[in-house]
């Protein structure tokens, strides 16, 4: 059994974040993940991120990966990764696959940062060679250079739809349309700008009806929704396409925190079941906290602050930053996650995590 | 909304926008054109522009206001703005054309005097253009510039041009 | 197929390729990618088929999550070929149903 002060579960943008926060502060820090190489979804995410300077605005996701890495780096914390957590105990104890072998490690705080899977549909056809997620064909798009189609049909017009569908013209495919099935486009109207003015139909109250083909993806049909979800006759379309991409939004990984014995709550504004959590981003687990989407869907602009209130919260309960100076700390990160959560795109998101973080506090 | 329904700004909307500039400051030379409708926590245009010809200020979901007099046209927000929502237009270059500078983040670039299809913002192409420059300096961070003669009429509709593939 | 040139990751840094062995055919792939990155670029989209209906499957989450991917690799089946990178040599085979662990045990 090993021994850490705070083991952080998942080395994404939340994670990185709160690896440094803490680090910085003097704690002991051991950041664990399943996959070859840290980052999480950052790596994928090619294009500029919104917000202001200290949000890093207008760098690309890939530039400020990479430089969060090289922050972890320079702060000594320890990093693990091919290492599966498979399980996390109220005891503050991990169970962890490594080289086919298991270790247990014990930490005085953990982080869940985990993040989230994408949502599937079931549709006749769907699971014809061809048919995948957005996710999916972000990583092998823009981390593995690989184009797995040519015409490529998106369903979902949320900001991971339109901006999968952008990169994938970027990377010379051609997107046939993006499908939504409410009447209207779920992201950004910029992003929807950019596609359109290439040519690229969004068609709203539209959904996937069928993926036809021999053994891949040949076809697709979509079809009109009335406004109670129902099929419309006569509607059906059909498109040449060799890829239909989903993008239908996503679900916290939270696993982990159910294990502990968390508290959850069903947000839907925030992807479903989440894990509740204060301000500090800690559980109804004393000493378990959370950041990033596996807390509620979000961006990674939000999960990078969160990540930095565990890491600010953690190293103040280690004892390592006075009261008054994790406060300051903390004021700084809740300002500007309160303005990533502001205008007509951030509010319900605001509420929610506000009601999150009354019902932690009122236990 | 019309950019709600198809992710497309109608004319009536985009003349309501505080970043579009007024027809006589169109006339002057060129002047940014800021089509940015919702409001998102995002100021990178603020920032970048070197006359304060541009104010978001707080909340940074504020619609970024054009301050047209203060307005060189020099393009530096072009290539910052994350929605790549901003273009230049200068309606003074010739007697039968005006300028257009739009970002453009595909492969193959164009070049200098290559002709190429202006689209508007539906896609539909309108006018053949002519590449007059493209600027791909390492301060964009790979949102090449390219500015583009096109018919004066078509100046305040093309808005992107061809991939080509 | 590859994105050798790409407007915002630019060119394709000379690559090392290795032989890697699918159901008898040798195809390059690039030392450390994922196998169903390497059979995605050559153009092989099926890479397994289920037990009862004989369907085909092919990549769906590319994250290791879902098993769609999964392929007999150098005798082991159940192998999920979106997170395993690829290595020299490596036998790569459509697997069909659950696969055979016996193979690996004689």
């Amino acid at each position: 059994m090993r021994g850490t002060e705070f083991a952080i579960v998942g080395a994404g943008p939340a994670g990185l974040s709160a690896a440094i926060e803490a680090a910085r502060a003097g704690v002991q820090v051991m950041l664990i993940d399943e996959n070859e190489k840290p980052g999480g979804q950052l790596f994928k995410q090619i294009h500029k991120f919104f917000g202001s300077k200290e949000h890093y605005a207008g760098i690309r996701g890939i530039d400020i990966g990479a430089q969060l890495l090289s922050e972890v780096e320079a702060c000594g914390v320890e990093v693990m990764l091919d290492s599966v957590v498979w399980g996390g105990f109220a005891d503050h104890t991990l169970g962890i696959i490594r080289d086919q072998k298991n270790l247990q490690l014990k930490a005085k705080k953990i982080l869940l940062a985990t993040g989230a899977a994408e949502n599937a549909l079931a549709f006749p056809g769907w699971t014809l060679p061809g048919v995948m997620g957005a996710g999916a064909i972000q990583t092998l798009v823009n981390v593995q250079r690989v184009l797995p189609g040519r015409r490529v049909l998106m369903v979902g017009s949320g900001n991971v739809g339109l901006i999968v569908s952008y990169q994938l013209l970027q990377a010379g495919a051609e997107v046939v349309a993006v499908l939504e099935a409410v009447p209207k486009v779920g992201g950004y109207g910029v992003h929807a700008s950019k596609l359109r003015r290439h040519g690229v139909p969004i068609l709203t109250s539209t959904t996937i009806k069928e993926a036809r083909g021999k053994e891949r993806v040949e076809k697709a049909i979509s079809i009109g929704l009335d406004h109670d979800w129902r099929e419309i006759p006569g509607t059906e379309r059909e498109y040449e396409a060799d890829v239909i991409c989903l993008a239908l939004g996503l679900t916290p990984l939270s696993e982990l925190a159910w294990m502990a014995g968390c508290q959850f709550e069903y947000i839907p504004q925030l992807g479903g079941h989440v894990p509740v959590h204060d301000s500090n981003m800690e559980t109804t687990v004393r000493g378990i906290y959370v950041a990033g989407d596996v807390s509620g869907i979000e961006e990674a602009s939000t999960a990078m602050e969160e990540g930095k209130l565990a890491g600010i919260a953690v190293a103040e309960a280690l004892g390592y930053l006075s009261a008054e100076e994790a406060a300051s700390r903390k004021e700084a990160v809740l300002r500007r996650l309160d303005e990533l959560r502001s205008g007509p795109f951030g509010e319900a998101r605001n509420q929610a995590k506000e009601r999150l973080h009354q019902q932690r506090c009122s236990q | 909304m019309t950019l709600e329904k198809n992710g497309v700004l109608s004319l009536e909307e985009l003349a309501e926008l505080p970043g579009m500039p007024s027809k006589e400051r169109l006339e002057q030379g060129p002047v940014a054109v800021i089509e940015c409708a919702q409001e998102i926590p995002c100021n990178p245009c603020e920032e970048a522009c070197p006359s304060g010809a541009i104010q978001v200020g707080e909340p940074i979901t504020n619609l970024p206001v054009l301050i047209e007099d203060k307005c060189t046209g020099c393009g530096l927000c072009i290539a910052a703005c994350p929605g790549q929502a901003i273009f230049v237009v200068d309606m003074t270059y010739s007697d039968k054309e005006a300028i257009v500078q739009l970002p453009y983040e595909f492969l193959p670039l164009p070049e200098k005097g290559e002709t190429i299809d202006g689209l508007d913002r539906e896609g539909q192409r309108i006018c053949t253009a002519r590449v007059v420059k493209v600027l791909n300096p390492k301060k964009f961070d790979r949102t090449p510039v390219v500015t583009i003669a096109v018919p004066k009429g078509c100046a305040m509709a093309v808005r992107d041009i061809a991939i080509r593939r | 197929m590859r994105v050798e040139e790409h407007p915002i990751l630019g060119e394709m840094k000379k690559p090392s390729f290795v032989e890697i062995e699918v159901d008898g055919e040798v195809i390059q792939a690039i030392a450390g990618e994922p196998i169903a990155a390497a059979l995605l670029a050559a153009g092989k989209s099926i890479f397994r088929y289920t037990r009862k209906l004989h369907e085909p499957r092919g990549v769906f989450c590319a994250i290791g999550r879902c098993t769609d991917c999964m392929m007999v690799v150098d005798g082991v089946p159940n192998v999920r070929t979106c997170v395993t990178p690829v290595k020299a040599g490596m036998k790569i085979q459509t697997q069909h149903g659950l696969g055979e662990f016996r193979s690996v045990l004689q």
